[in-house]
């Protein structure tokens, strides 16, 4: 069974799937899903947990040795990531029941259940797989079932934000298929270990040099580096509301550790950072990312689409992350990225109840909300101020480490917009607190309720989380440290 | 209160004003009871903090941590002489402003009191965070809440003057402390490894003296409640706050935060020997200078009472961060005293504002002429801490302004002498006609009206503070010799 870990993780989910169908009865769907779930969460503790004991975990998928059948491969890097995503994704399932009531129509929830199981079962395959190719192969399935997803928002105009995304997606995937190609053409393997070992070899050569730039171009498509993000802000605001939470905690952060995996282990750190100017384009990218987008979150009305654009600036701070190139830069996009899966579950989770009651997350109808809905109002201030970066939440340890890393390179004015972004994010975040919590109850205000607990709990448990990895740091820093020590010990 | 330990009492500060809280939400609807939990916390806290202060002399070193969040970086607290000042102005100001408030508040007839006595508590306990801090780390955190906590006090009239004045209160402190102060922390961290509060300083030799002083030029302006200028404006703005606010939290715990925090940075980050090396050292001091003479000279500009007063607050605080940035013993002595000093001036003359606001309902200083005759004691009061301001006999302030001329003299700064006395001819000129003309008989052929003082528990508090003035001029002995303590 144990041995199994890596490929039940997979697995699991990805057969969920069509049982899911022959359940038929919305109810006990939701049921077998979450169990499903939670499930795949039992396994990625116990993969964690594994990793940590024994090192980098191997699996050959049907028995044929890699590097000619598909590897499933564990370790420090995916695994951390493996967790995030069984965990947000059993967490927002346990809320979906309450939260597609009033969203999505009822004979289509157990199409929901299906096309959530096939996007996770995507993610966790993307993640856990060793071959570059089944790296393609997941990311369309949990592409077709996130266009899924989208489209089934209540609002007409998310069939137009899943269409969009469905373009971007497919460019996206296309240059990420090319670049795979380009290199079975030069090395003539898929095993990203073996591509690592074969890739020197040639690397001086035109092809290769495609092959990554398509690769690196495609994958920034996926995780919405600005300029490239203009599918996501519509696609998390006219989404349900749940899915916009399991995809902004998980989907992006996938899609960045595709291109960690490449750029520092098939491609390798010589190869990525002198023959490209990768670091100029990332760093710059990444700075322009954090200042536009968190200035457009300003001007947003609805919430949704005011968080989806702060994702937008915080890929920004992990791909910054990268762009340091040093192991404490890493270390910090590691941690930022599990960091981030948090805050913006909680803070999601905390729109999805607004949703749930008043039907819409328009500012403009929440003047002093807190006082009609305390714990979603109190738990979004929490994610915010962990947004935000405020000390005894994870937001400031991973900017603690990101500053740091600039302060290591010795680019003090990095540092200095690190730190300018907060305080963006601080207006941003600050007009919602002021309008929920400072103004008075007006006619233009729903008369609502807090709440159902089963939005509540899941809610509040990713807002202690945020509290909890905030003060007891040793877990995710000590794997995100163990993961970047391990990227620049180098496979090769 | 013997019977418990140093150590939980320290603790206890600060979270006897969080249970307050609680009680006070939990009781809102009986205003007495609230009040009752507002006044006994407040009495718990006065008796801890004096049971500290009888620990320190007695030299016992009180430490706590809480929890570690990442190597060297620490919650934790430790007790210290000039966080011992700090925590006992606070501790006796709290018990008076409470009563102060509770004759404010009702005679004023203000709505959300509940809100207004919890957020006080919370600052409270945040401002003996501030104090007790032994790293930066764990001041940053308490000064943060500290500004978070007050916004909903400043804003507390929910007119669109309040919540604008409230945007730029926000605004600057947090803008400043996150932008300079984090950074500042961020880059002492990186270059010095340690955050903790260190006497001489936790820089290594052979620091480059271009880095200190640009991580010293972060500091200064980052801790904007220091209000040097040109961040000095979110305290004007933070005069809509119901007075009670501004006296104990504009005068007092919240602008001494900041300047305490200047003094703790000057002392135990860079200490008195590498600060006087730093290039920059100098240009700051010119413009805490600066921002003396400027703030005095606005100060002579506005009409409105709260605002002369926020003006003259603005240039008295740019003294104590002159007196760290002076860089000699006697400066942080006069520093550290004038922390107290003022603390008990200003809030008396904010005390005598409110208390004529809720009588006579007049805010500008162009209507108190002959006042005087209808609140004498108010006016007397407000006479006193004028000259404590002023720093002339037999009041406080004198004493502290003493020590900073001397600590000028010093390090041979000419220019800060200067600036210092010719501050004390514009104080006369802006505040000492208050009182002065308040006295002066109405126009002829118009009767003089009656006496109708403040409510009682208002008048006592005033004549309280007014009474500290005079007392700190007799008995300066055990402020001078915690102050004089700090940098030994």
């Amino acid at each position: 069974m144990i041995e199994h870990l890596s490929v039940l993780q997979v697995i699991i989910p990805l057969i969920a799937a069509p049982i899911c169908l022959l359940l038929r009865k919305s109810q006990l769907a939701w049921a077998f899903a979450t169990l499903v779930a939670f499930l795949t969460l039992a396994v990625s503790f116990a993969l964690l947990s594994q990793v940590v004991q024994t090192g980098p975990v191997s699996y050959e998928l049907g028995g044929w040795e890699a590097p000619w059948g598909i590897e499933y491969r564990v370790d420090m890097l995916n695994a951390p990531l493996l967790v995030l995503i069984s965990a947000i994704s059993s967490l927002a399932l346990m809320a979906s029941r309450t939260s597609i009531e009033n969203e999505i129509p009822e004979n289509r929830h157990t199409f929901f259940y299906i096309a959530w199981l096939l996007c996770m079962a995507g993610l966790l395959g993307i993640t856990a797989t060793g071959d570059a190719f089944n790296v393609f192969v997941f990311l369309e399935i949990s592409s077709l079932a996130t266009y899924t997803l989208i489209a089934l928002g209540k609002d007409r105009r998310a069939l137009w934000a899943s269409f969009q995304y469905l373009v971007a997606g497919t460019i996206g995937a296309t240059f990420i298929l090319i670049g795979i190609g380009l290199m079975y053409v030069m090395t003539g393997t898929l095993n990203m270990a073996d591509l690592a070992q074969r890739l020197p070899e040639v690397e001086n050569t035109k092809t290769v040099f495609t092959a990554f730039a398509f690769l690196i171009v495609g994958v920034c498509m996926k995780l919405a580096l600005f300029p490239l993000h203009l599918w996501l802000p519509n696609a998390y605001a006219f989404a349900p509301s749940i899915v916009t939470t399991f995809l902004a905690a998980t989907a992006t952060k996938v899609a960045v550790y595709v291109m960690i995996r490449f750029i520092f282990d098939v491609f390798g750190f010589e190869f990525s950072f002198t023959h490209f100017p990768l670091q100029e384009v990332l760093l710059t990218l990444g700075i322009a990312g954090i200042f536009v987008a968190s200035v457009v979150a300003i001007y947003q009305d609805n919430l949704k689409r005011m968080l989806a654009y702060s994702s937008v600036a915080q890929v920004g701070y992990i791909i910054l992350g990268i762009s340091f190139a040093s192991q404490t830069g890493i270390m910090a996009t590691l941690l930022h990225m599990l960091n981030h899966g948090l805050m913006k579950g909680a803070l999601f989770l905390a729109l999805a109840a607004v949703v749930y009651r008043m039907g819409v997350a328009q500012l403009s109808q929440m003047h002093g909300i807190a006082s009609r809905m305390p714990f979603t109002m109190a738990a979004f201030l929490i994610g915010g101020l962990s947004l935000i970066g405020v000390p005894l939440t994870v937001g400031f340890i991973s900017k603690w480490y990101l500053v740091s890393a600039a302060l290591e390179n010795g680019w003090w004015p990095v540092a200095a917009v690190i730190l300018l972004g907060s305080l963006l994010s601080v207006v941003y975040i600050w007009r919602v607190i002021e309008v929920a919590y400072f103004k008075p109850v007006s006619e233009s205000t729903p008369d609502v309720k807090e709440a159902p607990a089963a939005l509540l709990i899941p809610m509040w448990i990713l807002v202690l989380a945020n509290l909890y990895f905030g003060i007891e740091t040793s877990l995710t820093v000590g794997v995100s440290e163990m993961a970047a020590a391990d990227l620049f010990g180098g496979l090769r | 209160m013997n019977s418990l330990s140093p150590e939980l009492m320290l603790q206890l500060t600060m979270l006897v004003p969080v249970l307050a809280l609680a009680g006070i939400l939990l009781t809102g609807r009986s205003e007495n009871v609230r009040e009752a939990v507002s006044v006994i916390a407040s009495l718990i806290v006065l008796a801890l903090v004096i049971g500290l202060y009888s620990t320190f002399k007695a030299g016992i070193p009180v430490e706590v941590s809480w929890f570690e969040i990442m190597p060297g970086l620490s919650l934790s607290f430790r007790l210290e002489a000039m966080g011992m000042i700090f925590a006992l102005v606070a501790g006796v100001l709290w018990l008076v402003t409470i009563f102060y408030a509770i004759g404010y508040m009702r005679s004023h007839h203000e709505e959300n009191q509940t809100r207004f006595y919890a957020c006080f508590a919370l600052a409270i306990g945040s401002v003996f965070g501030v104090a007790f801090a032994s790293n930066l780390f764990t001041l940053f955190i308490f000064y943060e809440v500290l500004t978070l906590s007050t916004y909903p006090l400043v804003t507390h009239a929910g007119t669109a003057e309040a919540k604008k004045g409230g945007r730029t209160y926000l605004g600057i402190l947090l803008g400043t402390s996150i932008a300079f102060f984090l950074f500042a922390i961020l880059g002492t961290y990186f270059v010095a490894g340690t955050l903790e509060f260190t006497q001489g300083g936790v820089f290594p030799a052979g620091t480059s003296v271009a880095v200190g002083g640009t991580l010293l030029v972060l500091f200064v302006f980052g801790v904007g409640k220091a209000a040097i200028m040109p961040f000095h404006r979110w305290l004007p703005a933070a005069m809509v706050a119901p007075t009670p606010v501004s006296a104990l939290l504009h005068a007092v715990a919240v602008v001494k935060a900041g300047v305490f925090t200047l003094l703790k940075v000057g002392t135990f980050i860079f200490g008195l020997d590498f600060l006087n090396t730093l290039p920059t050292t100098d240009a700051l001091l010119y413009l805490a200078g600066a921002s003396v003479i400027i703030a005095s000279l606005i100060a002579m500009r506005q009409d409105n009472f709260k605002k002369r007063l926020a003006y003259s607050t603005v240039s008295q605080l740019s003294y104590i961060t002159a007196g760290m940035l002076l860089a000699t013993d006697a400066g942080i002595t006069g520093g550290a005293m004038h922390i107290a000093m003022h603390a008990f001036g200003k809030i008396t003359l904010f005390f005598c504002a409110g208390a004529i606001l809720v009588t006579l309902h007049k805010t500008d200083v162009s209507q108190l002429r002959g006042i005087g005759w209808q609140m004498p004691v108010t006016m007397a009061a407000f006479l006193i801490g004028t000259l404590s301001i002023i720093g002339l006999p037999p009041t406080g302030g004198s004493w502290s302004k003493w020590f900073l001329l001397s600590g000028a003299l010093d390090a041979d700064q000419m220019f800060i002498m200067g600036v210092l006395l010719l501050s004390s001819l514009l104080n006369i000129a802006y505040l000492l006609p208050i009182p002065i003309l308040a006295f002066f008989p109405p126009a002829d052929g118009v009767a003089r009206p009656a006496i109708k003082e403040a409510p009682l528990p208002s008048l006592l508090a005033l004549s309280f503070t007014a009474l500290m003035c005079l007392v700190l001029f007799v008995f300066p002995q055990p402020l001078y010799e915690l102050a004089a303590s700090i940098t030994n």
